[in-house]
């Protein structure tokens, strides 16, 4: 192997389904081959199985459902109002000095520790899980994006001057397009931590989602169905990464090296 | 034009200020193509940045047909030494970018930004993002994009400093002849002296820090020029001429640093 050699695509590929193949069977061994108490982890075949009762007993389908339209409503409500924020912020030195200290400062705050207090303000409807979402994620566009706005290329916004842009001309035709790939990667980055987010949102005060299902389980020690909703979450997670990662691709083709 | 400017950068942690240009006169004609030559460091970037207006003097002003310069603006068309395509849009788009901006009309716009591909030699190119092309290209694309704009003043910034030698000499070749079939006034800064000749009726010679002029030099051979000018005794006696006063620059510029300056 030499540092930073690229590898064939085929062979990525197999690369990265072997490892997946080699982590399930480690599991299976330690499962199956009793080294580890059932109470504790269930094995692969048993979390397959918990996994088709949850779905034809269960209503799973409605829990995954629900905790979907969870992360992509708070996300998006963060995005909405996040991405012109950071732009502007980026874009424009005295809105960054005005909003960037309490950005920063509230990018820290945990959004865990707000479900007590949005309990108390929002109930534990609809509006409570996306608010943790909202926190979770908001602070952290809009700083993500005010950096990339604001570290556009200088000798691309001088060539546009010096072309007669105005500084309307600027943002919207040099700084918008310019940073609008990195934009996106960051909520696809972004849109991983909503998935974390809705979980602990929903593990507190919850009567439906993945989460809900979790701590339900729990009470019962129904490890292969925590096992199985963890994992569904990855997948779901993983396939929406592919997707965003797919777009992207398709929307910025001149950002690829 | 060029109305006593000066520029000094101020100290860094208390120090001294950087005098980075002693305050400068130059005076530009119409349709002149003057080179400003100097060793790196002499501030001459800086008076063509000023010139640009994306730097300001510390001292005196530039004026424009009369007008005092206030900022950039599309009368000064630049092209810089780093590759200044926007990625995002294809040559073409790049090319009618600042016609854009002024609200040009559409059908004009693919009218003009036609004409100047053809005339830097990219017909075939239109669709290609800056990506796909080679450095020669893309300063090809960068010089259509500020003519495109019809600027009353044309200001290069080592524009073929990245590019190879060959590479380099063509593209002199290509900008002289556009300048001689449009004659457009041209300020062209670069520190290699060869290309200063080539392409000068009038040299400019800067100093070492602080920057300040120190030859004015007529370039005396008729256009149109070929390559081959540079081979004659006449090419040759002015580049000797040149390398003398750039090198009494540059041994300065030694010196200096090996003073602890």
């Amino acid at each position: 192997m030499k540092p930073l050699v690229p590898v064939a695509r085929s062979r990525r590929v197999a690369l990265g389904i072997a490892f997946f193949v080699l982590f399930v069977a480690a599991w299976a061994f330690a499962t199956l081959g009793g080294f580890v108490s059932r109470t504790f982890l269930a094995d692969p075949l048993t979390m397959l199985a918990e996994g088709w009762t949850l779905f034809t007993r269960h209503d799973f389908a409605l829990d995954v459902g629900i905790t979907v339209w969870r992360v992509l409503g708070g996300f998006v409500l963060a995005a909405i109002l996040g991405v012109p924020l950071g732009i502007a912020m980026g874009a424009y030195k005295p809105v960054e000095a005005f909003f960037e200290p309490f950005v920063s400062f509230a990018r820290y705050l945990p959004a865990s520790a707000f479900i007590p207090l949005l309990i108390l303000w929002a109930g534990i409807g609809e509006t409570q899980k996306l608010l943790v979402i909202f926190i979770g994620v908001f602070f952290q566009i809009v700083l993500m994006v005010a950096v990339t706005v604001g570290s556009t290329r200088r000798d691309l916004v001088e060539a546009a001057y010096t072309l007669g842009a105005g500084a309307g001309g600027i943002v919207r035709r040099v700084l918008l397009p310019s940073a609008a790939p990195q934009i996106a990667e960051t909520l696809r980055l972004v849109l991983g931590w909503a998935w974390t987010y809705v979980i602990v949102a929903e593990l507190i005060g919850a009567s439906s989602g993945i989460g809900h299902m979790i701590t339900d389980s729990q009470a019962l020690l129904n490890t292969g169905q925590i096992i199985f909703g963890i994992i569904m979450i990855g997948l779901i997670g993983l396939v929406s990464d592919f997707a965003f990662k797919a777009l992207n691709q398709r929307l910025y083709p001149w950002s690829l090296a | 034009m060029i109305d006593g400017v000066g520029r000094t950068f101020p100290g860094v942690r208390g120090g001294a200020p950087t005098v980075a240009l002693t305050p400068v006169s130059l005076t530009v004609a119409d349709n002149d193509f003057i080179t400003i030559l100097g060793p790196s460091g002499c501030g001459k970037s800086t008076l063509l940045r000023i010139v640009a207006g994306l730097d300001e003097p510390t001292v005196g002003r530039v004026l424009l047909d009369g007008v005092p310069v206030a900022g950039p603006g599309a009368d000064r068309g630049m092209v810089f030494q780093s590759y200044t395509l926007f990625p995002w849009l294809t040559v073409e788009e790049n090319v009618r970018f600042g016609l854009r901006e002024k609200g040009v009309p559409a059908a004009r716009q693919a009218e003009v930004a036609r004409h100047w591909i053809d005339k830097v030699g990219l017909a075939g190119f239109e669709r290609h993002h800056p990506r796909m092309l080679s450095g020669g290209m893309q300063q090809r694309t960068a010089i259509a994009r500020a003519l495109a704009n019809a600027p009353k003043i044309l200001l290069l910034d080592e524009p073929f400093g990245a590019l190879d030698h060959q590479t380099r000499g063509l593209m002199q070749e290509l900008l002289l002849s556009i300048w001689e079939s449009e004659k457009t006034t041209v300020l062209f800064v670069t520190h290699d002296i060869e290309e200063a000749i080539f392409m000068a009726s009038r040299v400019v010679v800067m100093s070492a820090r602080p920057g300040r002029i120190k030859a004015d030099v007529v370039v005396p051979i008729p256009h149109p020029r070929l390559y081959t000018v540079k081979t004659t005794p006449e090419f040759s006696n002015l580049k000797a001429r040149l390398t003398e006063e750039i090198r009494a620059e540059a041994l300065k510029v030694v010196a200096s640093a090996a003073a602890g300056d």
